[in-house]
Parts: structure tokens; sequence; C-alpha cells
């Protein structure tokens, strides 16, 4: 057993888990934390995808002990001062998800992408978050909605 | 009467909060109990062996296990799940004597924690004794293929030579016949949230508790009881709030619901497993991998006489129920929109060393349409006829409709042609042909596709039936099978708060939200006043053997026991006011969210107003009136009968249309697809939310497009699977999908209070048809047609070389010669896609090599 200290969402926690314990399993079972969704277990459908320390990062393929002292963000960190994110806004004005189940890690995708590039154009949004399936939309809704919070973000809300 | 100020708006979902912020509660959040343990399943390496014994000692031993069965337990414990044929096939919950398939369950470990039960799993030892694997449907039913089931004696576990009309007949009198062979690809739509069951056992009470993600049918719960050997009324299967996606495939992990109860049934423990991705991908469930060869009698003017049908469907290892709806769910529609009345269907369900089929999104009728609208092409090109053409000669007039097809369906509403010219017109078809003239002469690949289908909703029960003798069906003992039923229950609290309480299994769909604009219009409310329900419960939900989210079903059936269940609390509210008010019931009419005499004069009551009184004031309701103000309105549709002596059956309730056009071009170099124009219509009758909608046909569409170009679950010679992960099944990501012009037309439903119909599988069914023919179209000048999905880069790249290579070493006058060979049906040019290349991440689309696997 190993001693995990790290920050979620502005708060400390500290866990003691086995070093082989997954960084999902981690905030999910002993953080609580089960907005981070585990889709494939093997990098692949980004379902897992958190911030680690201001960039987007598979949670599923990360052990809990690599995140020792690291600053994390999940999906539940969004929301500030009891207001959507505009990210989530503009999911829900477009339809964005269905299921909801690629929806935490399309989130945090989507915010990584927007910090570096604020001005994408449709093609751009569909690269920047093809790092995540999503068996549901289609994709078009988080595409409209990507671009929508695009506008805002640049709005400076 | 109600006013309809929800319904058809794009109202925003009340799901959203919550799974946006990550409050959503799946099965693997669902914490329903404390003290749970975990379990791994052992799965077989094998495609095919027999086996010899276990050895669970070892596991046994390790740290935190809880204990173990295997199929010993299973076969002395269980009993084999009733198949929907007659073959017997004995299909139990994990391999008992003998495995069929890579990754069918042989034993289950329980222990503390996943991690330890996963380290226990892999010292089960199980010995086996391997045996000869076969996986094409076509080898299998030849006399010296190894045979998987020896009580059955071949690999055929169904057989259904359907005969509708005088089809020898319509060919002897055709002026042109032509054939085709097609293959459909073994896929599945993979939802990002994979199975997930928790079972508790209570041994004093006899009662076993099942929380899963399961959608339905509920007919697989009296099934599961039967088999665990418990009454029904002694195993609750509960639904989470939220599902993460399901497509059809969640309706098969019923037999993992009987594994996991006998799991915590054996060791006495809660037990909970959660499938990963690779046990998904090797073993849940997909679409049937489908030979079928086609044939078709038109006269010279394009009018077509009659089909033949033979179609050989893999459903794995076993035969699981609902299959082989595989072959049968469509058989209402066999004929699609067209009106020839002539049919032979000789259906074949073959058993082989693959894993197990059920529905997907779709559910038979993304093969169905593929195949037909790959002949109607082929038949349009032979006459020379415009595509557009040969459809418009054929399609059902919308004076016709109630339209009964020869085999048996009733198409309730349409009006086909108008819905085919809205397509043309937003696709600019004659534009789209002007463009492609031009880059034909310049030497590009441009194609124009075209797909039209009936888009059948709600499934009644009594198709599968279809299976079966009608000798069989004769018998005095057999009982017919018919029905699609769906409850709802409106409650109004003593404050005048309405709860609507259902008893489906929304997976993304948001029941919530158009449950929530249905009860506002008929009870004069705000959406956000009423809260919705739908956790799905077997000991509390009023519900029937058809209940479950499947078959494009709660647009249609779900929302008419909502509608109705509104009716009647208003009734009742009615009659209570005018009981206060002492005026004639009929005087009185319910408006704007109160009751009010007819003419707009006189006192109101309103419903909060009524709700106070009723549950405060019992003395104040009429004599014989039932306290408490709640309604609970089932319905059924009665048009869904059983299946006839003579095969005819109405398989579905409600049925709509898609027309669909699609221009694509083609690079010769790299085989990559562009997807130009891809535009929809459909005709679902009315639309209650159209966002949700659009949602759906979007989706829908995509896992069509999925199969037809990358996904398919490929095996090597020895039964391995090759795409065990999602690095190897290829699902499209957002730069792979396109954008679609979608456009309604309604004809309301006659048969539905709101005159809405299904549209959850939507253009899955047309998807895989018009992206072969734009790509058959595109590629014509080269003589290739598009009859094998999916049409992998490597595959495509295969056969536009091999065509380009003949072109080059040919002269003119043998590359005339070529291409008309290929034009009237030589099989020879006509890739079979033989090279099926694992791994390939290569891609169709333009943009390529983006990030799938960003390092963290
Ligand atoms: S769960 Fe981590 S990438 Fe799929
Ligand atoms: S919303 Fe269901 S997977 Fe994306």
């Amino acid at each position: 057993m190993m001693t995990v200290r790290l920050k979620v969402n502005g708060v400390a926690h500290e866990g003691r888990c086995e070093p082989r314990k997954l960084l999902v399993d981690f905030i999910r079972e002993d953080l609580g934390l089960t907005g981070t969704h585990v889709g494939c277990e093997h990098g692949i459908c980004g379902a897992c995808t958190i911030m680690v320390n201001g960039e987007s990062a598979r949670s599923c393929i990360m052990l809990a002990v690599q995140a020792d002292g690291a600053e994390l963000m999940t999906v539940e960190g969004l929301m500030q001062d009891g207001k959507l994110h505009p990210l989530q806004e503009a999911f829900r004005e477009h339809h964005g998800l269905q299921c909801g189940f690629c929806t935490p890690g399309m989130l945090m995708t989507a915010l990584d992408f927007l910090r570096t590039n604020p001005s994408p154009s449709d093609g751009e949004i569909r690269e920047g978050i093809s790092a995540v399936l999503c068996r549901c939309t289609g994709y078009q809704g988080i595409v409209n909605a990507v671009r929508a919070a695009a506008a805002t973000l640049r709005g400076g809300r | 009467m109600s006013e309809t100020r929800w319904i058809g708006k794009a109202v925003k979902r009340v799901e959203d909060a919550r799974l946006l912020t990550g409050r959503g509660t799946y099965i693997d959040d669902h914490p329903p109990l404390a003290n749970i343990w975990h379990a791994a399943i052992v799965r077989s390496p094998h495609a095919h062996a027999r086996i010899l014994g276990y050895d669970t000692a070892a596991a046994l031993m390790m740290e935190g296990v809880g204990g173990v069965i295997t199929g010993a337990d299973v076969a002395r414990h269980t009993k084999p799940f009733s198949v929907g044929v007659t073959a017997p096939v004995h299909y139990y919950c994990a391999a008992t004597d003998r495995v069929r398939f890579v990754g069918e369950p042989v034993a289950v470990v329980v222990a503390r924690n996943r991690y330890l039960a996963e380290d226990a799993a892999e010292v089960v030892q199980v010995r086996y004794d391997p045996l000869p694997v076969v996986l094409d449907p076509e080898r299998a039913l030849e006399s010296d293929a190894p045979v998987l089931h020896e009580a059955v004696g071949s690999n055929l576990a169904g057989h259904r030579r359907l005969v509708y009309g005088d089809p020898d007949r319509a060919f002897r009198e055709a002026d042109v016949v032509l054939d085709e062979r097609f293959s459909f690809p073994k896929y599945g739509s993979t939802p990002i949230e994979t199975y997930g069951v928790i079972a508790k056992w209570d041994p004093l009470d006899g009662l076993c508790t099942v929380w899963s993600n399961f959608m339905g049918p509920f007919i697989m719960h009296p099934l599961t009881a039967r088999v665990l050997g418990l009454p029904e009324n002694k195993l609750r299967f509960i639904v989470p709030p939220d599902i993460g996606g399901s497509f059809g495939i969640k309706s098969s992990i019923y037999p993992y619901i009987a594994l996991i109860a006998l799991a915590a049934m054996r060791t006495g423990v809660p037990v909970k497993w959660i499938e990963d991705r690779r046990e998904h991908l090797l073993a849940s469930s997909s679409g049937t991998d489908r030979v079928a060869y086609r044939e078709v009698a038109a006269k010279k003017d394009g009018t077509i006489l009659g089909m033949r049908f033979r179609w050989l469907d893999n459903v794995g290892g076993y035969i699981r129920s609902p299959e082989p709806g595989c072959s049968f769910r469509p058989t209402g529609n066999f004929v699609g929109p067209y009106r020839f009345q002539h049919l032979e269907v000789d259906a074949s369900v073959v058993m082989t060393n693959k894993s197990l089929t059920g529905p997907n999104r779709g559910y038979a009728c993304g093969h169905l349409y593929f195949e037909t609208e790959g002949i109607m092409d082929r038949l349009a090109d032979r006459l020379g006829l415009d595509p557009v053409e040969i459809r418009r000669r054929n399609l059902v007039q919308p004076d016709q409709f109630p339209y009964r097809t020869p085999t048996g369906g009733l198409y309730d509403s349409g009006d086909y042609p108008a819905a085919l010219d809205r397509a043309l017109e937003l696709a600019r078809y004659d534009e789209l042909r002007r463009e492609q003239a031009k880059a034909r002469a310049a030497g590009r690949y441009f194609g124009i596709g075209l797909a039209l289908a009936v888009d059948p909703s709600v499934s009644n029960m009594g198709y599968v039936a279809t299976a079966l003798d009608p000798q069989f069906r004769a018998k005095p003992e057999y009982l017919p099978k018919s029905g699609a039923v769906d409850s709802a229950t409106i409650k109004i609290d003593p404050l005048g708060r309405v709860i609507a309480i259902l008893s489906t299994t929304p997976q993304g769909q948001g029941h919530q939200t158009v449950v929530s604009q249905i009860v506002a219009d008929e009870l004069g409310l705000v959406p956000q006043e009423v809260t919705v329900v739908d956790e799905m419960d077997t000991f509390t939900r009023v519900w029937s053997i058809s209940s479950g989210t499947y078959s494009s079903r709660f647009g249609s059936v779900g929302t008419s026991a909502v509608a109705l269940a509104a009716r009647k609390l208003k009734a009742k509210l009615v009659e209570y006011a005018a009981h206060l008010m002492d005026l004639p019931a009929e005087s009185l009419e319910f408006r704007d969210g109160a009751v009010r005499p007819r003419g707009g004069k006189g006192p109101a009551y309103s419903v909060k107003d009524l709700a106070g009184r009723a549950h405060w004031n019992t003395e104040s309701l009429p004599e014989g009136m039932e306290p408490a103000l709640q309604a609970t309105a089932v319905f059924g549709f009665t048009v869904a009968k059983a299946v006839d002596a003579q095969d005819r059956v109405n398989s579905s309730n409600t049925y709509g249309f898609i027309a669909e056009v699609m221009a694509v071009e083609v690079d010769p170099d790299t085989a990559a697809i562009k997807i130009l124009r891809y535009v929809t219509v459909h005709d679902a009758g009315t639309i209650i939310n159209p966002m949700i909608a659009e949602g759906q046909i979007y989706g829908g569409a995509l896992h069509g497009l999925g199969g037809a170009l990358y996904e398919e679950l490929q095996y090597d010679d020895d039964g391995q699977l090759l795409t065990g992960t999602f690095m190897d099944y290829l699902v499209p990501t957002a730069s792979e999908a396109p954008t679609i012009d979608i456009a309604h037309i309604v004809s309301p439903s006659p048969l539905t209070p709101l005159g809405s119909k299904g549209l959850g599988e939507s253009s899955s069914m047309t998807a895989p048809a018009v992206i072969a023919n734009a790509v058959s179209d595109a590629l014509a000048p080269l003589g290739i047609k598009i009859n094998d999905l999916p049409m992998t880069p490597t595959k495509l790249w295969t056969i536009i070389e091999r065509a380009r290579s003949r072109e080059r070493s040919s002269d003119a006058t043998s590359r005339a010669a070529n291409i008309e060979r290929a034009e009237t049906g030589d099989r020879s040019r006509v890739a079979s896609g033989a090279a099926h290349e694992s791994g390939d991440r290569s891609r169709l689309a333009p943009i390529s090599g983006h990030p799938r696997n960003k390092p963290a």
C-alpha cells in the first residue's frame, strides 16, 4: 500500500492504495467522484479524460501513485459558484449529449482543446474531440456545442 | 381537448443537468448495497473445445477470494435458456460441457475487489480438448463441417422457407431477372458504457434482487427466473436511472444476470460485475454477419414483379433469444416501400464458432435494405433507368394507406413519393448529376447513392413465431404470441404537483424530457412542473413481457401510454369538478390547467385546488370515485396479431419512412471516401421533440456508416478475435462523421393518440445502403460495385487497384467488355474482401492521424 496525496477540484485528498491501482479507479472508488467514467480501460475511448496539472490525460492508463502530488480536475469541478460552465451550457443548448456516458471525458477534452485553440474551425473541433468516442450523438451536437462555447469563452464570460 | 404547446418544441433536456455535472447514476456508480463483492469471469481461450475439467483450488486459496463457480455449478443449479427455435440447442449462462466461441464464460471468481478477482481468475485452471473450428456460415452447412451441437446434428439452428403470392410465376413472367450476392459484416454498436450486473440473494426469503443496465424486452425476466429456478415474484430486476447507451446490445445482457445471480446465490455474498471493453468486444453481442443471395424479377418498364431472398445468418456459437429475429424481425416490411406482391424468403440461421448475436440498432433492417437497395440500383442500371425512376415506379402510393403488405405488415400511414421528392430537392439531385458528369469527364470518381426504407417501430412479439413451422404452430399445445404494450402512471400530489412513472429503460433518448412535454400539454402545465421517474423495477412498475426500450418503441407505444394516462386523469378531474359544481360533466372541459365550464363563463377549479380537496377530504368525492388522484394506462396495439398459417405477420406496429441521398467522391489512390452531401428525410408521424429526433437520426446514421466503413468483429482461422480493443475495432470519431441535412414530413399515425411513431433506429437502417450505392456509383467507370461491407480502406483500395491495373493492361475494346460484364452481374470483378487486415488504423475520411491515444 502506498500513500497518494493530491488535489482534486481544489480540494486536498489523501488516500492509500496498491501501487497498481488505476488513477480512474482511485478517483471513482477512493474519492467517490463517479463523474469520471470508464469506457475501455485501454486508453482509446477517452471517457476517463481528466485534467492533470492543467492538461488533459486519460486516467485509465495512469496509476494513482503517478498522480501523487498532482493537481487534478474532473467533471465535478467544472461548475463554478453554482453555475454551469459555458461548455456545459452549450452541450445542453445544442444537444451535445444523449446517454451522457462519454460526456465528462468530452467536456474535459474540449476544455483543454479550447484553451490551446480558442477560435477553432469546425474541422479543428472535430479533430480536437476525436480523442473521445461517442456512440450516441453522431458528434454534430457536440461540434455545435464546442463552437458555441468557444464564442462564449472568447466573449470573456 | 389537449393543446400542443410543448409537443413539437425542441425543449432542452431535463436529464442534462445531472449528466453534465458528473452526477448521473449508471450501474457502476450505483451503490445499492454495502459490503459488495466483485466478480471476474474466466473465459474460454478456445473457439471450440471440450471441457475436461476445472481446478479452482489455487484460486480459492488466494487473498480475498470468496468463492469460485464453474460450468459444473451452472449445469447443476441452472437450466438452459429457452431458445427461439425447435432445434435442441442447450444454451446455459456459461459453458458446461463444451466451449463454442472464444470468450465464452467458463467460471466466475468472486473476491473482495476486482483486482483480486482478476488475480484469482488467472489461476483458475480449465482443461480443454480443442475441436475443429468453423466460422463461415456457408462452410458450416457443408456435410463435413465440424458440428457445434451434437444434439442438433448440424449447424443449422433453424430454417424457414416463406412464400408469399406466387414468386415462381413472377419470375417466369419477368422480362428481366437479376441476381446478386451480398455480404453484411458482424458489428455491434458498442455502447461506451459496458454491461454491469449487481446481484443479491436473500436465502431466507428466497429472493434474488438484480440491478443491471438491462434495457428489455422484459420477456427475458421470466426466462431468467426459470433458468434460476425461482418464481417470477422472487426475482426482482431493477434498472439504474442512467444507462450509457445500448442500441439493442444491452438486451443481450440477461445470461450474465443469471450467471452473476448464481454467483451470489452460491457464494452467499452480494456480487457486482462490470464488463470490461475487451470482454464486451469478445462476448457481448453484435448483429449477424450475413450472406445473402438476392433475385429480382421485373418488367421492362421497371415494375418489380417479385423477389427471392436467400439468407444465411450467422448467430455464433449458440442461438440466443430473441434470435432468430435477425431473419424475421422485419417480416411485415420485407418488401420495404415497394408494391410487389410475390416473394420467397429462404432463411437459414447458422451456428459457428463466433460470439453470439442479437438486436443491434436497426435489427436486421440494415441488412435487408442494403441488399434491396443494392439490387434496385443494379436493376436500374440494367434497364437504363435512373435509380430515382425505378424506385418511383414501384413505391406504395399515398392513397393505398393503410397498406397491407403481402407478408402481413400493416403500414399505418405515409406519403413515400413526397418524402422522396423532398430528399431529392434538398440534395439538389439534378444538379448533383450534372456535377457528376463533369467530374467523370475530368476522370474523377464522383457518385450519388439513394436508399429508401420503411422504418418499423414497436416490434410485435408475435413475429418471433415466424421462425417456427406452421405445423408446429398449429399444435393444440402451442400458445400463439402477439402484443406490444407499454404503461405509464401519472399522479397528482396533495399540492397539485405531478409525477409520471414509466416502465421504460432509456439509454439516452431523453424519456424524462419527452414525457414532461406530453404531460404538460395534456394537463396545461409547463414541463418543469412534471417530475418523470423512469427507473424500471419489475416489483413496482406495471409491465408486461414486451416492456422495455427497444425496437424504436418509446416514441410510439410509450408516449401513447403517457397520453392515455393523462387523459384518464383529466377525465377524473372533470368528473370530480362536476360533482363539486353540481353540473353535468358534459358541460365542463379541461383547459389551461383547470376544469372550466365549456364556453368559458363561470367558476373554474385548478388542478391544485382539486388535488388539495381530493387528498384532504375524501368525503368530497362523488360516490364510487376511487380516492387519490392517479391514473395508470396500459397501451397496447390491437394491430399486433399472431403470425397466421401463411406466415403473414404484422411484425411491427407503426411504420415510418426514410428517404436518403448521398453524394461521395472516392480518391482512387488512397481509397478515401469523402461524403459531399448526405440528405435524410424521415416520416415518423408527429415529432414530439425535434431536437431529440435529430439526435437519434445523427446517431443512427453514424452507426450505419460505422458498420459500412470500418466496424467488423474479425476472426482469424482459429476463431481468435482480431478486433478485441478499440484500437482494432474501429469506431468512427468526430473526424469521420458527416454533417447531415435532415428534414421531416409528417404523416401522423392513426394508431397512436399523438400520431407519433418510433424513430430510434432510423438511419442506421439506410446508411449502409446509401453509402454502398454512392460508392458503387462513383466507381462504376471501373466496373466496381459494392456488395460486401465493410468497405475498409484496405479492401476498397485493393478492389480499385485490381480494377485499374486491369484497365491499364487492357485495350479500349476489352475494357468496354469488362465493364459490361461487371454490369450484368459478373461477380469475378467484385471484390470479396478476402484481405481482412486487423489493426488497420487508417481512415477513409480526409482527416487522418488525429490523436487517438494521447499519452497522459
Ligand atoms: S476508459 Fe480511459 S480511454 Fe477509455
Ligand atoms: S452521449 Fe452517449 S456516448 Fe456520447
